[in-house]
């Protein structure tokens, strides 16, 4: 009885090994899942130019929704000098076998109060984006794409629309043309490594496998800072990028 | 070593692949693009540049720019937005240009093969075309639906225009002044103009129906102008209601394309003429056309006019002449709403100023030319407001302040008004100047007035300015000379000859009859 159970033990082991070994078979390398975080602040140094009011009379249905003349996004600064609507994304260092996990489904711009939400945003090459009008008027969705396909599509009614990116662009640049006002910028990768700021000006990298990657913050209006930042294990490693106002 | 063995094939089925690819593909193989190349460069270069990117040493006079190559980004396609255009698109392009653009139509210029060749050539300028995962596949066009273009329809389709807001861009009459048209931009960031939807000769596309049809379902990639036919697809609108805007839109322009005519008839009529622009008689009067094009003679040229051509309508009643010149312009300058968008155009259009001049609040404005003596033979002042020796007489109207005034024209810096003025009466109306100008035939001040009499071909020519495209002065659009021609009273003979006419083949048929069935009789 002893014996049969040991015996039995050691049986499901290596059955489950063997499905292991074969489970690895299939799909070939599996994704190297580290544990490591780089996250950190978007400082601000300076006062920020106002960004400019939005004349939303053309757009009585959208000017409805605001109590306060609403103002475009090109600098947000947060209470605590943070920046807010900051891409952070590794730029590189990720090993050329590493497979993203499948995305969890589709990532939603919409268009509401004639403005995106949200306003910086990022997508894995292949997840859908589904673009959605809340506004009910129209709204063209024109994404400027360089090195994937560009796209201009009607939306004169409340209904999404669905696009894919096909390769890795940063960033993309979306416009509606009938709201000259209206843009948004998208981050296309590979990889799930980025991350957008909030209103408390931090962002957080997840799940990198150890190595040496060069980080990247983007910034509408004052372009880009690196760092690059070495990870070992399953570490946390912070580091804080600072822009200062023009 | 298993290992091994697995990959050997599969290397073998990815070379397979990949020739089957090339060979099913074949974007560049097979395509000589060394002859496209020196097609290229002696015909394309000047505008498109020579590495393709739309920069040739022409392109900064022009608006809309050329055609960047280097993006893979065409208007006019058969295929969805953001596919690349299909080898026939680009065909169509080259063979038969782009109206409304600089581009001309190069069939009959170059031959097939080497037209062939440059459209093999301008594909290697972006690294899209050899992309083999591209989808370049043309959309699926319905066939235009028989019942089409009749009143019911076409009031479908102007629902449609309004309810998925093309009138946000093209405005409420089709004119491209739409509360957004002020803002809009191509991909490049450089101004661009909602279509006039009243000018279909100058749609890139072509101006048919089924052309509108297709330019609705593929959008105008690089352009604010979308694809409708997620809406399709979506159930928003059905592919037969696309048709009734495309046919609404159609509607809009002249039935038969805008013909140009030398000769202005204005016949002459009965009582009191029709002073003001929307008069019911003048919708009984012919309507003529006349194409104006940028001034490019005389230092500051301008090589972008916003006008592109007058209606002219003409009557007369023996005492004074009547003149009705009708033109799209998108703005009623001066408008500071177009004022930025008139800055970007001044900055886009190279001309030969020493700096960019900067966007002011000009005025519309409008000038009739007329020599100052109807000539006996073909001699006429120089078309372009005349010379210091040989004055042009001319009236001026401006938008603002609202008033004509006749004068003489020394060249296009001197002008010297004279005593009696036409009176004027305009109006502006969504997207079009209609202004009716009224003088008396004869006037008191025969040495400098234009004497219009009946029966002459009088010399006329029109010039335009859109003051918010920052046209003023030098930078204006021009015509050359055409004729206008004032109806003669009918002489008695005139009425009475028709009818001796009809009296004599009357009498003639009689006698034919009559002899014809007393011969009858006789047998």
């Amino acid at each position: 009885m002893h014996k049969l159970s040991v015996l039995a033990v050691v049986g499901v082991a290596v059955g489950a090994g063997v499905w292991g070994l074969g489970l690895a078979g299939w799909t070939r390398s599996p994704a190297p899942q580290g544990g490591a975080t780089i996250t950190g602040k978007i400082k601000f140094v300076g006062k920020a130019p106002p960004n400019p009011v939005i004349d939303m009379t053309e757009e009585a249905k959208c000017k409805a929704k605001y109590t306060a003349p609403p103002r475009e996004q090109i600098v947000e600064v947060n209470p605590n000098q943070t920046l807010a609507d900051v891409f952070v994304y590794v730029d590189s260092g990720v090993a050329a076998s590493y497979k993203a996990p499948a995305p969890a489904g589709p990532v939603t711009l919409d268009q509401d109060g004639c403005r995106y939400h949200p306003h910086v945003f990022g997508i894995l090459v292949g997840q859908t984006l589904a673009i959605k009008n809340s506004d009910g008027i129209l709204h063209n969705i024109k994404a400027k794409a360089v090195k994937n396909r560009p796209f201009n599509i009607s939306q004169p009614g409340v209904m999404t629309s669905e696009r894919t990116f096909a390769t890795r662009e940063v960033m993309v640049p979306l416009e509606c043309n009938v709201h000259g006002w209206m843009h948004a910028w998208l981050g296309v990768l590979p990889y799930p490594f980025f991350s957008v700021t909030g209103t408390d000006g931090t962002f957080t990298l997840k799940g990198l496998p150890p190595g040496t990657y060069k980080i990247e913050a983007w910034q509408e209006k004052y372009g880009t800072q690196t760092a690059t930042v070495t990870i070992t294990g399953s570490e946390t490693k912070t580091h804080d990028f600072s822009f200062a106002a023009k | 070593m298993s290992g091994a063995g697995r990959d050997v094939p599969g290397a073998v089925v990815s070379l397979v692949l990949l020739l089957l690819g090339a060979g099913s593909a074949a974007p560049l193989a097979g395509q000589d693009t060394t002859a496209g190349k020196r097609v290229y460069v002696k015909w394309c270069a000047g505008c498109h540049g020579d590495t393709g990117a739309g920069d040739g040493p022409a392109a900064r006079f022009m608006l809309p720019r050329p055609r960047n190559f280097t993006g893979a980004v065409y208007k006019i396609r058969s295929t969805a937005s953001g596919q690349l255009p299909t080898d026939a698109d680009l065909q169509r392009a080259v063979d038969d240009g782009l109206p409304g653009s600089a581009m001309p139509a190069w069939k009959g210029r170059l031959s097939d093969a080497e037209r062939r060749a440059v459209v093999a050539y301008l594909k290697t300028f972006s690294a899209f075309f050899a992309d083999t995962s591209q989808h370049v596949t043309p959309l699926t066009f319905s066939r235009e639906p028989s019942s089409g273009g009749g009143a019911a329809e076409l009031k479908r389709g102007r629902q449609f225009y309004d309810s998925i807001g093309c009138r946000k861009c093209h405005g409420d009459q089709g004119r491209g002044d739409g509360p957004s048209a002020p803002t809009l931009k191509d991909d490049a960031g450089f101004p661009i103009l909602a279509a006039d939807l009243h000018q279909n000769w100058r749609f890139r596309g072509g101006r048919t129906t089924a052309d509108i049809y297709r330019r609705l379902r593929t959008g105008l990639d690089g352009t604010p102008m979308p694809s409708f036919s997620d809406l399709i697809d979506q159930k928003f609108l059905t592919d037969v209601e696309l048709w009734r805007l495309a046919e609404y839109v159609r509607s809009l322009s002249p039935a038969d394309s805008a013909e140009v005519r030398d000769v202005i008839h204005a016949p002459r009529i009965a009582g009191p003429l029709p002073v003001a622009p929307d008069d019911s008689a003048w919708r009984r009067v012919e309507r003529y056309w006349f194409p104006l094009v940028g001034q490019v003679i005389r230092k500051s040229r301008w090589f972008a006019p916003a006008v592109t051509g007058v209606w002219v309508e003409a009557v007369h009643n023996d005492q004074a002449l009547a003149l009705r010149v009708s033109w799209d312009d998108r703005s009623q300058s001066p408008d500071p709403t177009w004022r930025a968008f008139e800055q970007r155009v001044l900055e886009t259009v190279a001309s030969d100023d020493s700096s960019t001049p900067r966007a002011e609040l000009w005025p519309d404005q409008l000038a009739v030319q007329f020599p100052r003596r109807v000539p006996d033979g073909m001699e006429r002042p120089y078309f372009l407001m005349g010379t210091a020796t040989d004055p042009v007489y001319q009236w001026r109207w401006t938008s603002q302040p609202p008033r004509a005034v006749a004068g003489l024209a020394r060249g296009i810096e001197q002008f010297d008004t004279v005593a009696l003025a036409p009176a004027t009466q305009a109006v502006y109306d969504h997207g079009e100047w209609r202004v009716v100008f009224t003088r008396a035939l004869a006037t008191p001040d025969t040495a400098n007035d234009v004497q219009l009499t009946t029966g002459r071909a009088i010399p006329v020519a029109f010039f335009a300015w859109d003051g918010s495209s920052g046209e003023h002065g030098s930078r204006m659009g021009v015509s050359t000379w055409y004729f206008l021609a004032l109806d003669r009273p009918t002489p008695p003979s005139v009425l009475l000859s028709p009818i001796v006419a009809m009296a004599l083949t009357l009498g003639l048929g009689l006698v034919v009859v009559l002899r014809a069935q007393r011969r009858g009789a006789g047998v």
